[in-house]
Parts: C-alpha cells; sequence; structure tokens
C-alpha cells in the first residue's frame, strides 16, 4: 500500500495543488451528513404522521419481522464484506477486491429483491401508497432508502468495470473508499430505520 | 386535427390577458435577436467554449450574477405590476387570479433567483482568489451547480407563457397548493424549477465548505481568513443543513399531488401544518443564508473604505458562527398563531430575540472600524453607509416580530411585509450592491461609473423608504398582505399611492443602473494597477481581470491583512522596491466540460415531463441524468497543464503595463 | 474516513485503514446490537417506555460501531482539525432538532387521524 501510494503521488504531481481524493473524501463525507440531514427529515415527517392511519390497517396490523430481519441482517453483512473490499485494495489486491465488492453487490441486491417483495405484499393487503398519511410517510421513508442502495448498486457496476479495466490507482481507489464509506452509512441509516419504523411499530 | 392542435395551445400556452401577449411578443423579439447575433457574429463556437462549458470560477460568477440581474428584472417589473394595482382603491389593472400568480412569483424569483445566484456569483468571483486558491475545490461540480440553478430557473419562468403561473405564494401552503385545490401544472413548475435549482444550491455549499477549509494559501489559518471568506464559511455550513430538508419538503409536496400521497392533504389523515413547519426549517435558516454574506462584504468594504483594520475580527467571527448556529433553532416565529401552544412560541420567541445580540455585535464592530478613520465615500461604502440605518429599523421592527402575543396582531400585515423587504433590500440587495461595485473592477478590470452610480444609489434610498415606511403604517392600519385590491372606505389610499410612488423611483433606480453598466463598458478605463481600492486582501495582489489560473505563484500569508501590511513594509523600506524574478511552475488546470449543461437540461427536461404529467417525457429526462452521470464516472479527465513560458508570457504581458 | 496518500504517515496506512480484526469485532458487536432489540421487541419482554430505550440505545450503539469500526471516524490526516468529525457532530444535532422539533410543534396540531 505504501508503496503504490508513493507511486502513484510521483505520477499525480500537482503544483500548489492539494491531494484531489483528499478534496473529493472529505467533499464525499460532506455530501454524506447532507444525506443525514435528508433523512432525517424523513424521519420527523414518518414520527409525526405515523398515528394518522385514516381508517387504513396501522403498523402492527402490516409489518411482517421475518423479511424485515433476513433484511437487516443482509444489508449488515454487506456492509462487512465491503470493508473487507476496502481491505484487499489496501494489500494491493485486484482480484480480491472485486470479488468483495460483486459479493456485496449481491448480498445488496438480495435486500433490495426482499424489500420490493415486502412493498408488492403490503399492496396485496391493500397498503398502498395513499392509504392514509401513515402509509405515504412509510412507503417514502422506507422506499428513499431503497432507492439509495439501489443507486449504490448501480454505481457498484461502474466500479467493477472501471477496477477490472484500470486496476487500482490513486482515482480508483478514492472511489472504492467512497462507495464503502457510502455503504457504512446506507447501513447505518437502515438500523434507524429498523429500530424506527418496524421495531417500535410492532412493539 | 387543427381543432385538436388549437385546443391544446389554448391551454398549453398561457392565453387570454394582454399583458401576457405583450410580454410574449418581447420575449420571442429578444430570443430572436439573441440567435440571430450570435450566428451573425459566428458567436457560437466561442459561447460553447468560453462560457457554456466553462470551469473557470470566475466565469462561472460573472454568469451567475448576470443571471441574478436578469431575474431583479423579472421580479422588479413583477413589484412594480402589484404596486400598480394597488396604488388606487378598487383599481382594475391586475384581476385577482393573475395578481395572486404575481406575488408568487415576485417572491419566489427575488429570494431563489436572484438574491441566492447573486450571492454564489460573488462566492465564484472571490471567494478563491481571496484564499490565493487556482480553483475551488470541484471545478466540475460548480459548473453543474450553476446549470442546474439556471436550469431551474427557466422552468420556473417557462411558467410565464406555457402553461400558467403558480399561485399559493412564495413557499406554497398546502392545502392551497395541493391538487384539490391548484390543479394547474403552474404548481409542478414551483416545485421542479425549486427542486433543481436546489440541487445546484446544495452543491455549491459543499463545494465552497470544501474549498475554505483546504484550500487556503498556507499560512493562512482559519483566524486569518478575510472576513467575506469567514461569512462564506458560515453560509455554507447553513446551506449544507437546510437545503436537504428543501429537497425533501418539495418532494413530499410532489409526491401528493403526482402520486396520491397523504402528507399535507386534508384527507387521509394528513396535516398542512407539517409543510408549514418543514418549509420554514429551511426556509429561517434561507435568510441567513443570503444575509451572512452581505455582512461578509459590509466588513471588507468598512475596513478597505475607513483605511483601518476590522474592529473585532474575533467578535465579528464568533458572532457570524452564533447566527449560523441559531438561525437553525428560530423557524417557528413564522407561524406563531398556528396555535402551538405557549411554551412553544415562548422557545421561539426568545431564540429569536437572541439573534439580534450577534447582529447587534457585528453593527457596533463596523460602527467602530468607522470610528476615527479617513473615510472614502466611493460606491461599495456608500451602499454600506447606507445599510447601517436600513437593517437596524429593519431589524428592530423583526424583534418587535418575535413578540410572539404581539405577532397575533402583526401576522401576515403589511407591517411584516415592510419589515422584510428592509432587511432584505437594505440588508441583502444593498450589500451585494456594495459587492458588485466593489469587485466589479476585479472581475472587468474597470470601475463602474461614478455618477450614473451615484444617481442610481440616491433614487434606490429615498425609494426605499418612501415605499416601505408607509407599508409600517398600512400594516398597523389593518391591511394584510396579498389583497388585491381595497376599498376606499379603508382609508388605506393615501398611503398606497405614497408606497406605489417609491416603488416606481428603485424602478428608476436600477434603469440608472442599468445604463450605468452599459455607459462604463463603453467609456472603461482599464484599471493596470490590480488594486484599484488600495484594499487588504489576496485578491487585490494580482492583474484586473485575474488570469485564468489566478495565482502564478501560490502566495503565502502571515496576518489577516496580507496585502496591507505588505504594502506598509514596502513604504517602510522593509522589502525591496521590486520582487526579485519569480520562477514560474507548470500549472495544473481542470478542462472544460460540456456534461454540466447537458445533465441540467436532461434535468430540465424530467422536470418539464413531470409538470405535465408526460411520465415518458420525465423517464427520459432522468434517463439522460443517470447517463451523464455514467459518462461522468467513467471518464477521468486529468485536466491540463499550462506550461511555465506561457505563464511567465502571460504574467510579464499582465503586469507590465504596471 | 480512511486518509490516504500523506506521505508523513504513508507507512501507517495499513493499520490506520483498520484490520481485519477490527472489521469483525465491529461486524459481530452490530450483529449482537440488532439481536438484542429483536429478542425485546418479539417476545414482548418488557414494558412500552423500555423497549423503546433498548432500541434507541442499541440503535446508537450501533451506529457508534459503524462509524468507529468501518468508518474510521477516528482517523484523521495530520495535525489538520477534524472537520469530518464536526461537521458529523453538528449534523446530528440538526436533525436531533428537526425529529425534535417538528414532534414537539406538532403535538399540539393532530387535525388528522
Amino acid at each position: 500500500m505504501a508503496q503504490a501510494v508513493s507511486q502513484n503521488d510521483h505520477g499525480h504531481h500537482d503544483h500548489g495543488h492539494h491531494d484531489p481524493q483528499e478534496l473529493k473524501m472529505l467533499g464525499f463525507w460532506i455530501f454524506l451528513i447532507t444525506d443525514v440531514v435528508l433523512f432525517g427529515t424523513l424521519f420527523a415527517t414518518y414520527v409525526v404522521l405515523h398515528n394518522n392511519t385514516a381508517g387504513g390497517p396501522s403498523a402492527h396490523e402490516v409489518f411482517e419481522m421475518p423479511g424485515v430481519i433476513a433484511e437487516t441482517f443482509i444489508l449488515l453483512t454487506s456492509s462487512f464484506t465491503s470493508g473487507l473490499a476496502v481491505l484487499a485494495m489496501n494489500k494491493g489486491n485486484v482480484k480480491q477486491l472485486i470479488a468483495w465488492l460483486i459479493v456485496t453487490f449481491i448480498l445488496g441486491a438480495a435486500f433490495i429483491g426482499l424489500e420490493v417483495q415486502e412493498f408488492v405484499h403490503l399492496v396485496h393487503e391493500g397498503f398502498n401508497f395513499g392509504t392514509s398519511a401513515f402509509s405515504t410517510s412509510f412507503f417514502t421513508l422506507v422506499g428513499t432508502h431503497g432507492l439509495h442502495v439501489s443507486m449504490g448498486l448501480g454505481w457498484m457496476i461502474l466500479l467493477i468495470i472501471q477496477l477490472s479495466r484500470r486496476g487500482i490507482n490513486d482515482v480508483t481507489r478514492g472511489k472504492v473508499n467512497v462507495i464503502s464509506l457510502y455503504w457504512h452509512f446506507l447501513d447505518a441509516v437502515w438500523i434507524f430505520l429498523l429500530s424506527v419504523v418496524y421495531l417500535m411499530g410492532v412493539m | 386535427m387543427l381543432e385538436n392542435i388549437k385546443e391544446f395551445a389554448s391551454e398549453f400556452f398561457v392565453t387570454g390577458d394582454p399583458l401576457i401577449y405583450g410580454a410574449d411578443v418581447s420575449i420571442a423579439l429578444v430570443t430572436i435577436a439573441i440567435v440571430a447575433g450570435l450566428t451573425y457574429f459566428k458567436k457560437w463556437k466561442w459561447l460553447w467554449r468560453n462560457w457554456l462549458t466553462t470551469v473557470d470560477h470566475k466565469k462561472i460568477g460573472i454568469m451567475y450574477i448576470l443571471a441574478a440581474i436578469i431575474m431583479m428584472f423579472r421580479g422588479g417589473v413583477d413589484a412594480l405590476m402589484m404596486r400598480t394595482q394597488l396604488a388606487i382603491p378598487n383599481f382594475e389593472f391586475l384581476h385577482p387570479e393573475h395578481y395572486n400568480q404575481v406575488f408568487t412569483t415576485h417572491g419566489v424569483v427575488m429570494i431563489l433567483f436572484m438574491a441566492m445566484p447573486f450571492m454564489f456569483g460573488l462566492f465564484n468571483v472571490v471567494v478563491p482568489l481571496q484564499i490565493g486558491a487556482r480553483d475551488v475545490a470541484f471545478p466540475f461540480l460548480n459548473s453543474l451547480s450553476f446549470w442546474l440553478f439556471f436550469l431551474g430557473a427557466m422552468l420556473f419562468n417557462l411558467s410565464f407563457v406555457i402553461g400558467g403561473s403558480p399561485d399559493a405564494g412564495w413557499l406554497s401552503y398546502p392545502p392551497l397548493s395541493e391538487l384539490q385545490f391548484n390543479p394547474g401544472p403552474g404548481q409542478n413548475f414551483y416545485i421542479w424549477g425549486i427542486q433543481i435549482s436546489g440541487i445546484g444550491s446544495l452543491a455549491t455549499g459543499i463545494n465552497f465548505l470544501v474549498t475554505i477549509i483546504k484550500m487556503r494559501a498556507p499560512g493562512m489559518t482559519m483566524m486569518k481568513m478575510p472576513m467575506f471568506t469567514w461569512s462564506v464559511f458560515a453560509t455554507c455550513v447553513i446551506i449544507i443543513f437546510a437545503f436537504p430538508i428543501l429537497t425533501v419538503t418539495l418532494a413530499l409536496l410532489f409526491l401528493d399531488r403526482f402520486g396520491g400521497g397523504h402528507f399535507f392533504t386534508l384527507d387521509g389523515g394528513g396535516n398542512p401544518m407539517m409543510y408549514i413547519n418543514l418549509i420554514w426549517m429551511w426556509g429561517h435558516p434561507e435568510v441567513y443564508i443570503v444575509i451572512l454574506p452581505a455582512f461578509g462584504i459590509f466588513s471588507e468594504i468598512v475596513s478597505v473604505f475607513s483605511r483601518k483594520k476590522l474592529f473585532g475580527y474575533t467578535s465579528m467571527v464568533f458572532a457570524m458562527m452564533i447566527i449560523a448556529f441559531v438561525s437553525f433553532f428560530t423557524w417557528a416565529h413564522h407561524f406563531f398563531t398556528m396555535g402551538s401552544g405557549a411554551d412553544v412560541n415562548a422557545f421561539f420567541a426568545i431564540s429569536t430575540m437572541l439573534i439580534a445580540i450577534p447582529t447587534g455585535v457585528k453593527i457596533f464592530n463596523w460602527l467602530f472600524t468607522m470610528y476615527r478613520g479617513r473615510i472614502r465615500f466611493d460606491l461599495p461604502m456608500l451602499w454600506t453607509v447606507a445599510f447601517i440605518p436600513a437593517f437596524i429599523v429593519g431589524g428592530m421592527t423583526g424583534v418587535l416580530l418575535a413578540v410572539a402575543p404581539a405577532d397575533f396582531q402583526y401576522h401576515n400585515s403589511y407591517f411584516l411585509i415592510a419589515h422584510f423587504h428592509q432587511v432584505l433590500i437594505g440588508g441583502v440587495v444593498f450589500g451585494y450592491f456594495a459587492g458588485m461595485y466593489y469587485w466589479w473592477p476585479k472581475m472587468f478590470g474597470f470601475k463602474l461609473n461614478e455618477t450614473l452610480g451615484r444617481w442610481s444609489f440616491w433614487f434606490w434610498n429615498i425609494g426605499f423608504y418612501v415605499c416601505f415606511m408607509p407599508q409600517y403604517l398600512l400594516g398597523l392600519m389593518g391591511m394584510t398582505r396579498r389583497v388585491s385590491t381595497f376599498d376606499w372606505d379603508t382609508g388605506w389610499g393615501p398611503l398606497n399611492v405614497v408606497s406605489t410612488v417609491g416603488a416606481y423611483l428603485m424602478g428608476i433606480a436600477f434603469v440608472f443602473q442599468a445604463i450605468q453598466i452599459a455607459y462604463s463598458f463603453k467609456y472603461r478605463e482599464k484599471d493596470t494597477t490590480g488594486d484599484i481600492w488600495d484594499a487588504h486582501t489576496l485578491e487585490w495582489t494580482i492583474p484586473s481581470p485575474a488570469p485564468e489560473y489566478n495565482f502564478a505563484i501560490t502566495p503565502v500569508v502571515d496576518s489577516r491583512d496580507p496585502l496591507w501590511v505588505e504594502k506598509q513594509r514596502r513604504a517602510a523600506g522593509k522589502l525591496p522596491k521590486k520582487d526579485a524574478k519569480p520562477k514560474y511552475e507548470p500549472i495544473h488546470m481542470p478542462s472544460n466540460s460540456g456534461i454540466p449543461i447537458v445533465f441540467s437540461t436532461f434535468f430540465f427536461i424530467a422536470g418539464f415531463g413531470f409538470t405535465f404529467h408526460w411520465v415518458w417525457m420525465a423517464v427520459l429526462g432522468l434517463a439522460g441524468v443517470l447517463a451523464c452521470m455514467v459518462v461522468r464516472s467513467m471518464n477521468d479527465d486529468e485536466g491540463f497543464y499550462i506550461p511555465a513560458e506561457e505563464v511567465e508570457k502571460t504574467e510579464a504581458s499582465l503586469r507590465g503595463t504596471l | 474516513m480512511a486518509d490516504h496518500s500523506n506521505h508523513a504517515h504513508g507507512h501507517n496506512e495499513a493499520h490506520a485503514h483498520g484490520s481485519v480484526k477490527s472489521y469483525v469485532i465491529g461486524f459481530v458487536l452490530s450483529i449482537i446490537l440488532t439481536i438484542i432489540p429483536l429478542v425485546v421487541v418479539l417476545n414482548h419482554m418488557l414494558s412500552e417506555i423500555p423497549t423503546i430505550l433498548v432500541i434507541m440505545i442499541t440503535a446508537v450503539l450501533q451506529f457508534a460501531v459503524q462509524l468507529f469500526f468501518f468508518m474510521h471516524v477516528r482517523e484523521r490526516q495530520g495535525n489538520q482539525p477534524r472537520w469530518n468529525v464536526m461537521a458529523l457532530i453538528f449534523g446530528l444535532a440538526i436533525v436531533l432538532v428537526v425529529v425534535s422539533g417538528s414532534v414537539w410543534i406538532m403535538a399540539y396540531n393532530g387535525v388528522g387521524y
């Protein structure tokens, strides 16, 4: 790792410039914090409106925990595997890095699959987007997280392509660091979704 | 077939009002003139290469300010139309529905498409130069921010001729803005226009925060930053926390209207009050977003034109950061009358009053900076001096409004209108004008004409007081905002006439400014010093306008007013008269990119599709957006280097005239 | 927050980025912290207020685990200030204000139901 870094630094010599990867990392971190506020606002809306069921089903009538628990552990594991991808990258092992990214991708896709299945099930139960303020805020909050995960999946494909073409260099290393940060972040958001929406809903 | 087209067109385009037909014709003529002009002078390529695809922060800044001035014209015409309608009781100049549209677009345009881009323009022009950086942290993102803003603003303005303007007020409270009461496309234009430009604003906030944190010249610690840069820092902190709330709020309103949701509807368990709660969580910080940079501008100008160091630098910084923080704790004062209970109102009344303390500290700092200074009253200083009384009156009436029980009387009256115009014009607009006059030579290399500027200044100032002072009284007499007309027996007639006269005086002032810019451009005298005001900070150490790479040699800083200290040392003979010939090195530059404008155009198309519920078009637009992201991700453009010899040549030709 | 390409401590990179061990510890901790509230809620072991407390405390702890073991929030670049931590703390404060403020203000305004 140390060697790879110094090599790349020489290839990327900027006069009076700052390390672009360092800038990107801070910029992305701040972006994630804006995303924290975005989710915070959605949580606020959900918490305020979650009792307004307008005669429709309420939380403990519709939520089915087995699927949610499976989703939780899948996402947790994928957060772990995305970390292993970073470790593989730090060892300079492209193959291992791509392999862990693929594992992360598959877990993420499984998560999205289960979530879609859950949503379809809910709609069949007569609990759809326009049923009540509760259902609208539920689908929006959980759906926004799902959208984030889906964006991450598309991004991961692009990254895997770039890694297999160009290997590990300064640019791709920055991107892997950023996406793993993003993935951990989505896992953290899910923890609060599980706690506030599902667990407090069914208790 | 023809009938169908005719029917579609009469729904699609706004019809039936001679005023709008007149505007249609003038818009069409101007567009044709621009296109023909560009084609005739063969300037398309030049436009694309030098402006539309540029990632140079200085050019992006100029484009922002140009857009802001155009939007100020549009918002100003709206204002004059309203004042005309209200000049005489029972006047029939605008229909009530049309009046609703006019006050809605006036508010949105002035805050989001005039004040915000004006502010971002000054950020772009000044901040990298002031901190000794070659560019912002993410030049590509910077260009993307501009185009998102610009096309968002265009989408919003399109509602003027297509589909109909929004008419639910500048913050579009539900239930009025819900589908049930507002089925037309105007409200969708509102949501998407603001949403698209809001994403750009958020990106700018991130961009400048990282720029300021990471790209300061060596030696410039946080506590040695110029005050304007500090104000930008504080503003960006507010932007990154406030704008996500706006994004969510607008998205929820859109889901209600487009997807049949029940966030803010009257049925299905929705709660319109929640929208008001959320929008003001963004809306209140937003007013601090626009005012803080003005404070920064005044701080720079006061010290330069008083030939003194800024009084109380540290307290200024603390005041700014405290304002940034407390601004997130005051939002409920916009709806004291909602009935959230005495404890809620008490909390937010006190937090609102608290904000007056750091603001007062700043006012005293400016006064003490002027105290015993050798003041020069050039245009920037003139606007700064005009700001102080205007803002004190505006601020004091704000404290009156913060008294929750009394607010039940003032709420939504013309007292409120007078208050916020006084702080927004007296604070924000005066501040940005001061900044524009101050940094204009840095942007273009020549000063704006002083005489015409003074005419404009006095028309603005007299018009401003003549327009808004009567409105405080009208508010106390019971006149409420957003009424399109009133009866003779209300007794509001005389003061309204006076107020309208004031508005027209400000209109004349704007015309003077337009003439001033044109005149100064025609008879410009090139500034060869690069330091036309005898200023204190780094941006004045380089030629005007700044070369594309800003600083040939990265400056090293050891004080808060580096240029001033250097000049003093030079005068005292502590530095050699001319520096030794510097050793230039190749400079790394980012490449231009067409992706931002294409990306934003696709976003515009998506927004237009959602506005008219044309799903195919929305999907097409979003697919384009995603495609642009993929192209960007796969393409690693490393930029290019300007060779050392070229830097040397440019510097010699720019500084040779010294 | 991974850091990289800083000549000064480039050699400590592997250590600074966390090791397999720290990731495994983090993973195990987060699984335990997920199982606790699940067991408590699904078996109805506690009454309402204690259940909410357990749920929120384990969630916050797990967030901390993600931050420290996965996102390496403790690492810093050279002796620069920890901008990322400051931004995070401010962001979380704002979220707290947004959520609790909304609940507080809206508690009096339940028009829907």
